[in-house]
């Protein structure tokens, strides 16, 4: 770095003397320290209660640790993931979508009524329940653009008005059930990635961070601006290849990687790459962190709102088909009971805040996982719903009040 | 910015903006009642009067935030309809609202470039981050870092970032709501300066103040509006008695009363 200091003086955005400029790999854990202290938390919290989880749940019960049981838990947790990921969309908007649990209950209902009673293409029937939740995300969005309605309420009459449809479609049978050998089944109960694609998978995100951190480096330091450095770029791949590697191979002693899950994570890493690198995803956190002033930059609110909840339907009619494929079966009892909390905690736990304009869509991942871990090192436990209910909803309550703890110590420090 | 400063800004003296019997109504309060308005290129018009007198509504009107309740708006001899701020801009018409206007969650090159992002499918940040030094550095703005979000700056900085977004997309006009208000005393006159500069490009500069020192400094045209109306237009040289005379609608007023009162008390 000593070549560095010289010709930093001279750097585009580092001409300002009364700005601390960090170097190299202490400077960024300097850097994310200061942003820790300060309330931006990131995705500590969700780190931190992730490894609590895992300790306290296998000195109660070792398998919780066991690779066949982590398998499990990620089959389980793609479906509600998804219906999170829509969450995650409405959230940075400062909105809400209450009816995501019977918007999936009603899309597999869709699947086992079109596919399995009137015998239509599985693909067709798929298409189906994706476009009945884009146009109640469409509803949503009219309904709030036009009419003001607070999406709260809006959601609120929408989950009862969906339950119902989902409970007449079923009619009197009140379950479906889905043929085991179809291959939608299968891809919700058994098919798993081959260790090689599996392997490979692992090392891309690692390889891709090292490509476009150097691409980035060389054209800022063409445009004159400091750039991260080399060994930040290299330790960032390095940390996530290895921790990727290890997961591959950890539930690779068990039954492997799901392609369920692999589905889910390449749409976080599509929403992901549309939230950060798009100008779509941009006015997402402008109009959710201050609406008037993105309308006033020119950009169409009323669309990008649309957008949301067209967005969060149709992911949660998404989640809807995958936990059909994932039960075999689609039931009067999909989609109720806790599927909605767990959707909207999922978001929240992986800190994307309740009150607009901040979050990522990894937080979809990463707070499912906790719920799912919560849920299931409860079921190991032989705990009855519930308390697998009381507990859950804590958890929630302590991720929002750490949202809004957070929240106030970024303002404080001068961070919105 | 210099290579654009050609697209829209006009030939000096070229009418760009003529605004004829606009009125507006807020239910039955009348904001703005038949308000005539000409902007030319290379002139900078200070729009003045009390609080109250229908500034900020007109500059919302002009800005596409409210629509007129009547009267016509022309863009360079063309009546054309300022129905929303997207249209506004479009036209090159940019606001530096009194509230600014900024996303404090968003870091300050996001918010220059708010809705008109460079590359909308892979955005361009080290681009954007580049233009975004330059320009600044143009209004030698003394901005920390561009990465920090909006929330940690001061609000001078705020207002810097502002202005920098209004020059952003090289208007034809721009519109500045009480743009020194909160700025220190170095900051007025980088302002002033930049306003100028602005000016001597081609630009019409529309400066809504309170502070009278500054609408001298620049203001080619002082426009007078007075419970909604147009009441005067003046130039620099008019003297302070009968701008505040125009500004409160008497030559007795409290403004005159006090300065009669300080002349007294020095000739004793």
């Amino acid at each position: 770095m000593s070549q560095n200091q010289i010709s930093a003086a001279a750097k585009l955005d580092q001409a300002d003397s009364r700005v601390r400029h960090d170097e190299g790999i202490a400077g960024a854990i300097r850097a994310f320290w200061d942003r820790v202290r300060s309330g931006d938390l990131g995705m500590l919290p969700v780190l931190v209660g992730l490894v609590l989880i895992s300790v306290v749940f296998t000195l109660l019960n070792p398998v919780f640790l066991a690779p066949n049981n982590l398998v499990n838990l990620i089959f389980d947790a793609a479906a509600i993931g998804l219906i999170s990921l829509g969450v995650v969309c409405v959230l940075l908007l400062g909105e809400i979508d209450l009816s995501i649990g019977s918007m999936s209950g009603l899309a597999s209902a869709l699947i086992g009524v079109l596919w399995v009673n009137s015998g239509l293409p599985v693909a067709v029937a798929v298409l189906a329940a994706l476009a009945s939740g884009a146009v109640v995300g469409l509803i949503y969005g009219v309904l709030r653009n036009r009419f003001e309605m607070p999406s709260f309420v809006a959601t609120l009459s929408g989950l009862l008005a969906l339950l119902g449809l989902q409970l007449y479609l079923l009619g009197a049978t009140g379950s479906i059930n889905l043929p085991y050998a179809s291959p939608l089944v299968r891809f919700g109960q058994i098919l798993i990635m081959p260790a090689w694609l599996s392997y490979l998978l692992a090392l891309l995100p690692g390889l891709s961070v090292v490509l476009t951190g150097m691409g980035t480096m060389r054209r800022r330091r063409a445009a004159n601006l400091s750039s991260a450095g080399l060994s930040v770029v290299l330790a960032r791949a390095i940390i996530l290849t290895v921790a990727l590697v290890f997961c591959v191979y950890y539930l690779s002693l068990g039954r492997g990687v799901p392609w369920m899950f692999g589905v889910f994570v390449l749409f976080v890493l599509g929403l992901d790459y549309a939230l950060r690198r798009t100008q779509w995803g941009r006015s997402m956190f402008a109009v959710g962190g201050n609406a008037e002033a993105a309308r006033r930059s020119g950009i169409n609110v009323q669309r990008i709102r649309l957008s949301a909840f067209v967005l969060c339907s149709s992911f949660a009619a998404l989640g809807g088909v995958f936990s059909a494929a994932r039960l075999a079966s689609a039931s009067q009892q999909a989609g109720t009971g806790d599927v909605n909390l767990n959707a909207i905690a999922a978001a929240v736990i992986g800190g994307t805040s309740l009150f607009g304009g901040r979050g990522s869509a990894w937080s979809a991942l990463l707070g499912v996982i906790v719920i799912q871990a919560i849920s299931n090192g409860l079921t190991l436990l032989n705990l009855s719903s519930s308390l697998r209910y009381m507990i859950t909803g804590g958890v929630l309550a302590i991720a929002v009040i750490v949202d809004s703890l957070a929240r106030r110590s970024r303002a404080s420090h001068g961070r919105a | 910015m210099t290579t654009q400063a050609t697209t829209h800004a006009g030939q000096k003296g070229e009418l760009l903006l003529r605004l004829k019997g606009i009125s507006k109504q807020f239910g039955a309060v009348t904001a703005l009642s038949d308000i005539e308005l000409d902007i030319h290129a290379g002139e900078v018009v200070a729009l003045v009067g009390d609080n109250g007198a229908g500034k900020s509504t007109l500059v919302k009107v002009l800005a596409g935030v409210h629509q007129p309740s009547s009267g016509t708006i022309e863009y360079r001899g063309r009546a054309v309809s300022l129905s929303s701020p997207a249209a506004a801009l479009e036209l090159g018409i940019a606001t530096v609202f009194q509230d600014l206007a900024l996303c404090e969650n968003l870091d300050v090159v996001a918010n220059l470039f708010l809705g008109h992002e460079i590359n909308p499918w892979r955005l361009d940040e080290v681009q954007m981050e580049v233009r975004a030094w330059t320009l600044l550095q143009e209004l030698a703005a003394r901005i920390p870092s561009v990465r920090e979000p909006i929330a940690s700056l001061s609000g001078g900085q705020r207002q810097t970032v502002a202005i920098a977004r209004s020059l952003l997309l090289d208007p034809s006009i721009i519109m500045l709501d009480e743009p020194t208000a909160a700025l220190g005393v170095a900051q007025t006159a980088e302002v002033l300066n930049l306003i100028e500069r602005v000016r001597d490009r081609g630009h019409g500069v529309i400066l809504i103040s309170h502070n009278m020192e500054d609408v001298r400094a620049v203001a080619d045209r002082i426009v007078v509006l007075r419970l909604g109306r147009n009441n005067g237009t003046f130039t620099a040289e008019t003297s302070q008695q009968d701008l505040v005379a125009a500004i409160t609608g008497a030559n007795e007023n409290a403004v005159s009363r006090r300065a009669a009162r300080h002349q007294e008390l020095t000739e004793e």
